[in-house]
């Protein structure tokens, strides 16, 4: 019996997968681990002095929370845009489609200065608005809002192919078997793209927490008020001040993987959901 | 060019797709690798035409190891089940790939690839839709001009991967008669897999049947119909009447009842009693092994089919039967049935 | 209900998406086309450009290539760690900008890693090209690759088999099969990595120092000249990044019907 060498039917794979390796480590992973390396020089004492420092901590609960809250409005604007996108007919459908990537597209620079001026006390909605006494520009109001922004395609994208597929079998049987249209929604359609609206939910959060371009400009960035935890890491680095912007970057790091692993388990869980009723 | 496979052994992850099968293909034959999905033909194919290689074990074509050589030095014909055509070439580009990307040396000219391309064109009768891209041919016409695509490299030997199976049911049988003549035309050495009994029967010289990565059987198609080797090949070609018995004693027994059959070489043990729907002779109550009562009867062609309940074996047992028209048969004779030709299987 | 949920939808994304744009136009003209002009033909504008164009174009180029090698190795293969390699392609969406910057100037900074060897050798990376390019390409790194490895996966790997039974090296089977058929895919992914690159910001804001008229790529100089309230400069830059990502938009959409018609031609 001669031996046989493992081969396969494709050639170049150990090429291509040498250099696929190689150029991601050298790009992405040492990079990412020179940070927690650089952590590692601060004491654990120091580590979390610096995060739980007020204006830190602050910074934190402005990027978070407000990432947060904005998330959940995409969460239910996005669900109603994508139902009147999938489900209704009406004219300009398509432009509007289309326009939901813009905030994908444009550079956060372009958009941070358009919100702002948009916003402001004398901007075509600012000036309406603080008629009514509402203050929206260089206040967490408008860090919100620029959130909202941003966040808003990932929400649409992710649910939009899952409603799109959706078997309008499902929807009929449920009619014949005597559920009301509320119902239908309830609890056929809703539980259907629950995975699709986490995900777009998740997505939207991650991007909000770490956004920069298109918050600062609006945000009026008051220490304790509306500073935002990477505009925080900016002026810590713009101060020479590198073991604390590392800090700040790695509590956000280790949030960034903590999303990315709840992404994971949801794709899982979601697959192994449909598998079981396939 | 003859194909020989020695030992071969094959393992997805803890699943064994080839379990040490030995093969030996003639020149200019037309043999059928025969089986259920999952029983190793295509994965046998697909070692022998180089996109797969084995645990272990030896392939040659044309007593030279195969397995040193890549897919693209084995020259050896392949056609994909989906057709794998070239989605963004036109039917000529498709049959021209493989003379065009000859090596510099030995490539043919243009015109002369012209000509050949033309002449396979001509082959599968497709010469008309050189211009089309496959997108816009039928699948008959796709599995043709992947043929042609196939021949064009003048293989050593063409495999061909369940070369019907996306095809529905009228143009697979005339596809059938098309290949069997195309082969004896060309006659250049071809394997083919198939999960159709009846293709692999009326199509193959030489069939192999196969179960769970091992060979079962190696014969003629009458071969393998007729005198199957083993449970398996029995149950899977042709439609048979299958009866759990026991051998004791070289008697046959079916509960408690001694049948009058020869237990022929099974051993003693719980087996299987394997007859062929067409093979029970139907008589008057008392004139065959088993009693039964017609329940149902079913006329369509020359034959009629029927369900019969079997009686006095502890417990009423389902069987269909195929008889001639000429036997009236009614819902509620009571019959004897005499098996003709039967099989007994040691259950393994 | 139906009214309801369609006027809410198109007043969500007018007053988000479709005012800001608007807006955007509106300001660079505010004072006129002329003045509109000149301001891009400010010589630091000017410069600006370019070097946005230098470090978009490095970006793409390498994130092209990497995206190719990385898809043919991922969607063509089956290996183990498939789900956790395609996890760490796409990590640097899942980082925010800041941190993307960040990691380089703790690599080549005055205290980084690498910094005082090359200060000592004279090489120049952080507050110049070098970094600008190293940031972006890390932004945009799974662009590509991430764009190819679905469509790869779902055209399988038959028609490749069959170029390499037919004879075909691997190199020729790579040109001639399966790069035309991934061709639309492949420049959907280059069209999303370039409107990325030459629009990052946070990134490229950490690492090259805001030199006026040397590493100022054109989202810098729009903070710039946006925070010397120089609005209509300001804008005008803008305008012409929010028209690349209009361009981008609307070539996106063709390059989806056509990636969707090479996925199933057997629908036409």
């Amino acid at each position: 019996m001669t031996a046989v060498a493992q081969r396969r039917s494709l050639p170049g794979f150990g090429l291509t997968m040498g250099l696929t390796i190689t150029w991601l480590s050298l790009m992405i992973l040492i990079p990412l681990a020179g940070l927690f390396v650089k952590t590692a020089e601060l004491s654990f004492a120091e580590f979390w002095s610096t995060v739980t420092a007020p204006r830190t901590l602050h910074a934190l609960k402005i990027s978070f929370g407000l990432a947060f809250a904005a998330a959940c409005v995409n969460l239910i604007a996005g669900l109603l845009i994508v139902w009147a996108l999938v489900r209704y007919r009406f004219p300009g459908r398509r432009i509007f489609d289309a326009i939901v990537d813009i905030p994908f597209a444009l550079p956060t620079a372009v958009a941070g200065i358009a919100l702002t001026t948009l916003f402001a006390q004398k901007g075509w909605l600012g000036a309406p608005l603080a008629a009514l006494g509402i203050k929206v520009a260089f206040t967490p109001l408008g860090i919100f809002l620029a959130m909202i922004f941003i966040g808003i395609p990932f929400v649409v994208r992710t649910v939009q192919p899952v409603l799109l597929d959706l078997d309008t079998e499902l929807e009929e049987a449920a009619e014949c078997l005597g559920a009301s249209r509320w119902q239908t929604i309830w609890r056929v359609i809703l539980p259907s793209l629950t995975p699709a609206l986490l995900t777009g939910f998740a997505l939207a959060f991650a991007r909000a927490v770490g956004e920069y371009g298109s918050v600062i400009f609006i945000a009026g960035n008051l220490p304790n008020v509306s500073e935002i935890a990477p505009l925080l890491i900016v002026i810590r680095l713009s101060e020479f001040r590198y073991a604390d912007a590392t800090a700040i970057a790695v509590v956000m790091l280790v949030f960034s993987f903590l999303i990315i692993f709840v992404l994971n388990r949801i794709q899982h869980w979601a697959q192994s959901r449909s598998l079981a009723t396939a | 060019m003859t194909i020989e496979v020695r030992n071969i052994v094959k393992e997805f992850g803890s699943f064994r797709a080839l379990d040490n099968v030995d093969l030996r293909v003639e020149t200019g034959e037309l043999m059928a690798l025969l089986g259920p999905s999952g029983s190793g033909k295509t994965t046998l194919l697909r070692i022998i035409a180089g996109l797969e290689w084995p645990d272990s074990g030896v392939v040659t074509i044309d007593g030279e190891d195969a397995l040193a050589h890549g897919a693209a030095e084995r020259h050896v014909g392949f056609v994909f089940q989906h057709y794998a055509l070239f989605r963004h070439m036109n039917v000529f580009e498709n049959v021209a790939f493989g003379l065009r990307v000859q090596p510099r040396k030995i490539r043919k000219s243009e015109a002369e690839i012209k000509k050949r391309v033309g002449n396979l064109l001509d082959l599968v009768q497709l010469g008309w839709l050189a211009d089309r891209y496959p997108s816009q041919l039928s699948g008959g016409q796709r599995q043709r001009i992947a043929l042609a695509r196939a021949l064009a490299i003048e293989p050593r030997i063409l495999l061909l991967d369940e070369p019907f199976g996306a095809l529905d049911a009228k143009v697979r049988k005339e596809l059938r008669a098309w290949l069997r003549n195309l082969h004896e035309e060309i006659h250049v050495t071809s394997i083919f897999v198939t999960h159709d009994q009846e293709e692999a029967l009326e199509v193959a010289n030489r069939v192999v049947v196969m179960d769970k990565g091992r060979i079962e059987q190696i014969g003629s198609p009458g071969d393998v119909y007729e005198r199957p080797a083993s449970a398996f090949v029995h149950g899977f070609i042709g439609e048979s009447i299958v009866l759990p018995v026991e051998v004791r004693d070289g008697r046959v027994r079916l509960g408690d009842r001694d049948l009058d059959l020869i237990a022929q070489d099974a051993a003693a043990g719980p087996s299987k009693l394997f007859v062929r729907r067409h093979d029970v002779a139907v008589g008057p109550s008392g004139s065959g092994v088993f009693e039964g009562a017609v329940k149902a009867v079913r006329a369509f062609g020359p034959m009629q089919r029927a369900d019969i309940v079997l009686g006095g074996l502890g417990g009423d047992i389902l069987i269909e039967i195929d008889a001639p028209r000429d036997h009236s048969l009614k819902v509620g004779d009571h019959i004897g049935l005499q098996p003709q030709r039967y099989r007994i299987f040691a259950d393994r | 209900m139906r009214l309801l949920i369609i006027g809410f939808a198109l007043t969500f994304l007018t007053v988000f998406v479709v005012l800001p744009l608007i807006l955007v136009f509106s300001e660079a003209l505010a004072k006129g086309v002329a003045f509109y002009l000149s301001a891009l033909a400010d010589d630091e504008a000017l410069a600006a450009i370019k070097l946005t164009l230098i470090a978009a174009g490095i970006s793409v180029g390498l994130n092209l290539v990497f995206g190719v090698i990385a898809a043919w190795a991922i969607a063509k293969f089956d290996f183990p760690g498939k789900t956790f390699l395609i996890t760490l392609i796409d990590l640097p969406f899942s980082v925010s900008p800041v941190i993307s910057g960040l990691v380089f100037v703790l690599l080549f900074g005055a205290q980084g890693w690498f910094g005082p060897w090359l200060m000592a050798h004279g090489v120049q990376i952080l507050f110049a090209v070098p970094a600008i390019v190293l940031a972006t390409t890390f932004v945009t790194f799974p662009f590509v690759a991430r764009e190819l490895i679905p469509l790869m996966q779902e055209q399988g790997q038959q028609e490749e088999e069959a170029a390499i039974s037919l004879g075909a090296s691997g190199w020729t089977t790579f040109w001639r099969v399966t790069l035309p058929n991934i061709k639309w895919g492949l420049l959907y992914g280059v069209l999303l990595c370039n409107a990325r690159a030459m629009g990052e910001f946070g990134a490229v804001s950490v690492v090259s120092g805001h030199i006026r008229g040397e590493t100022n790529t054109m989202p810098l100089l729009v903070e710039i000249l946006y925070n010397e309230y120089q609005m209509v400069a300001a804008f005008a830059i803008a305008s012409l990044l929010a028209l690349l990502a209009l361009v981008t938009l609307i070539v996106k959409t063709v390059l989806e019907g056509r990636i969707e018609e090479g996925l199933h031609p057997d629908d036409h």
